[in-house]
């Protein structure tokens, strides 16, 4: 029963990552940090991507934009809230991609593709080109926000194990709560917009409500992740928002495998691992990156994710990517593996 | 004499100087089927189109129960109980017949903005899905992908999504087009019973089937209407003779 390994291969990986810290040093704590950060920001694009079927070409705009926000909000001298700045960050977000979704969403295919792009570059050429926020150099966050309950300080975000738990612990609930999301009405919206958003239409949803929502959501958790960023590093500077962010960051929805909860966690990891091993290796690292990226992209449709073992039907994930060659390779183990909620929904 | 459900009023869509639907003016009763007939290019598929918003008209009018609905989107003429299905299938082909009829059953919801409970668990939607499926005679391919169904159960899954929405007034494009001879039986049948309580419009080219269901029958050639009344009336008239039905008796 392949069901049966996952699940075990489940709980391993999650038993790992929480004694990881107890064995590992602080630059291998601070990388895995950084990679599931990046869960967390390739997830919520996939939510767009793989599920909803919208290829966005600037998702960095919410990461970046909430980076700015906590490191503007921050005092010179003295910590700002933990609470106030991450719902000031995640908020503002959320308002930058309304605000964006209203005019983009109104384009489709290869047009929305560049309006994404567009509205990301001039966010960048914004910060880059002004003295609002330290121009090309960026800003510092000199102390990192602190986070209280009640006058008790839980986790001491300066601290880097502190700091480990709270974004895994973070990652945890964006994954769970994308999972509950997914088995909602909303969540069968989404994809049914993916798979025919003209039928949608003609049965009486209003798609372009469900797709700006959508979007909304995938900004305010890129938006998470944005600021867990900018508190990990303690600065922040243009390249965040950047263009070179949105396609890495796309790149590893598409090597892990769209349309899956567990894609982006793969493709985070991976490509961050291969990075650094190539990186290690020669000065051409990109050149290696790249060659991976095309493998996979010609031999895995459906992305690292792919390999897993199918698992039954009705837990939340698709049977297929958002590609239609990977749709309709797919479509025939629908029935066996993935199907989509079908025969679990009648009961 | 029963209520109104549809009426046009000189409705017509050009495309780039061809007038693909040409001054139409028609109407539809509670427990009426209206078929249109008319050879290939007729404009029928086009007169659905704006019927059901996915086309808007270049000029005239429609009206929904005395309502003007002209240049309506699809989404807002749907939820004026207005269910259509396509000739060319048009439907989530990866997706089980269950969810295909269980997604537009959801639409009814109201709003689907809901995040949190799963959608298996609205009862009321599963039912109205299992019911549509029931009606259209796939209770057997209810957990099937789609895309794995013959092309005569894809076109009855046509039928069921449209049927899930529960609609008032339906807009069948050309349904038995691509099905066995049994499915379609079936079907007649179904339409036969659906009349007693919808109001709907038949475009179909099978004659048979127009015959056993029409109460009204209207013939379109190069978009205009050419004839409209009683089905033998409009069968005995020379000009349909003529232009569209005398074809089929030369053969
Ligand atoms: N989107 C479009 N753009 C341009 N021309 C179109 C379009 N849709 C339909 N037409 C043209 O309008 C005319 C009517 O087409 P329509 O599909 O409505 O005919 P029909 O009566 O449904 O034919 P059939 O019996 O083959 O289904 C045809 O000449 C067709 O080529
Ligand atoms: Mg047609």
């Amino acid at each position: 029963m392949s069901h049966r390994y996952q699940q075990i291969a489940l709980l391993v990986a999650i038993a790992l990552l929480l004694v990881f810290p107890l064995l590992g040093d602080r630059f291998y704590v601070q990388f895995v940090t950084r990679m599931l950060i990046m869960v967390v920001f390739a997830s919520s694009l996939n939510l767009l991507v793989g599920y909803t079927g919208l290829v966005s070409l600037g998702h960095a705009a919410f990461f970046g934009i909430a980076g700015y926000i906590v490191a503007l909000y921050s005092p010179e001298a003295h910590a700002a809230g933990f609470w106030s700045s991450l719902a000031l960050s995640v908020g503002g977000a959320a308002l930058l991609a309304c605000l964006i979704g209203l005019l983009v969403l109104r384009t489709s295919g290869i047009f929305f593709i560049m309006a994404t792009l567009a509205f990301a570059e001039m966010l960048f050429y914004l910060f880059h080109d002004t003295s609002i926020a330290g121009g090309s150099d960026g800003i510092y966050i000199n102390e990192r926000p602190i986070l209280t309950i009640g006058g008790w300080v839980p986790i001491d975000l300066s601290n880097f194990v502190h700091f480990y738990y709270l974004v895994l612990a973070f990652a945890a609930a964006v994954i769970l709560l994308l999972r509950v999301i997914l088995q909602s009405p909303f969540g069968k919206v989404i994809v049914g917009i993916r798979v025919n958003e003209h039928r949608m239409r003609s049965i009486g949803f209003d798609t372009f409500r469900y797709k700006l929502v959508c979007f909304v959501i995938a900004g305010a958790l890129a938006g998470l992740a944005g600021y867990l960023s900018a508190v990990q590093f303690g600065v922040v500077n243009p390249e965040m928002l950047g263009w070179h962010q949105s396609g890495s960051v796309l790149m590893m929805v598409i090597l892990g495998g769209m349309g899956t909860l567990a894609g982006p966690v793969i493709g985070a990891f991976s490509l961050m691992m291969l990075e650094e091993l190539f990186q290690s290796m020669t000065k051409h690292w990109q050149l290696l990156t790249g060659v991976v990226i095309v493998l996979v992209a010609l031999y895995l449709p459906r992305g690292l994710a792919g390999l897993l073992p199918a698992r039954p039907a009705g837990n939340g994930e698709l049977p297929s990517a958002g590609s239609s060659a990977s749709r309709s390779a797919s479509s025939n183990t629908a029935s066996t593996g993935g199907a989509p909620a079908g025969v679990q929904d009648r009961v | 004499m029963s209520e109104t459900v549809l009426e046009t009023r000189n409705l017509s869509r050009h495309f780039e100087g061809l007038a693909a639907v040409d001054g139409v003016s028609l109407s539809c009763r509670m427990r009426e089927v209206h078929a249109v007939i008319g050879p290939n290019g007729a404009g029928k598929s086009t007169l659905v189109n704006l019927l059901s918003g996915d086309l808007r008209p270049s000029a005239g009018r429609v009206f929904l129960r005395g309502e003007e609905v002209t240049g309506f989107a699809p989404p807002r003429i749907s939820h004026l109980g207005v269910g259509r299905s396509y000739q060319k299938t048009n439907v989530f082909l990866p997706f089980t017949v269950f969810e295909n009829c269980r997604l537009a059953a959801q639409s009814r919801l109201g709003s689907s903005m809901r995040f949190f409970r799963p959608a298996r668990r609205y009862r009321a939607v599963s039912e109205a899905a299992m019911r549509a499926i029931e009606q259209a005679g796939l209770h057997r391919q209810a957990d099937k992908p789609v895309d794995t169904l013959s092309h005569g159960e894809q076109r009855q899954v046509e039928i069921a999504m449209a049927l899930a929405t529960e609609p008032s007034l339906l807009l069948l494009d050309e349904p038995l087009a691509g099905m066995g001879a049994e499915e379609s039986l079936q079907i007649v049948e179904l339409l036969k019973t659906l009349a007693d309580d919808h109001a709907i419009l038949l475009v179909e080219h099978d004659m048979d089937a127009v015959f056993a269901l029409a109460g009204t029958l209207t013939v379109m050639v190069n978009g205009a209407v050419l004839e409209s009344g009683e089905p033998e009336a409009v069968r005995a008239s020379r000009a349909v003779q003529l232009a569209y039905l005398g074809d089929e008796h030369h053969e």
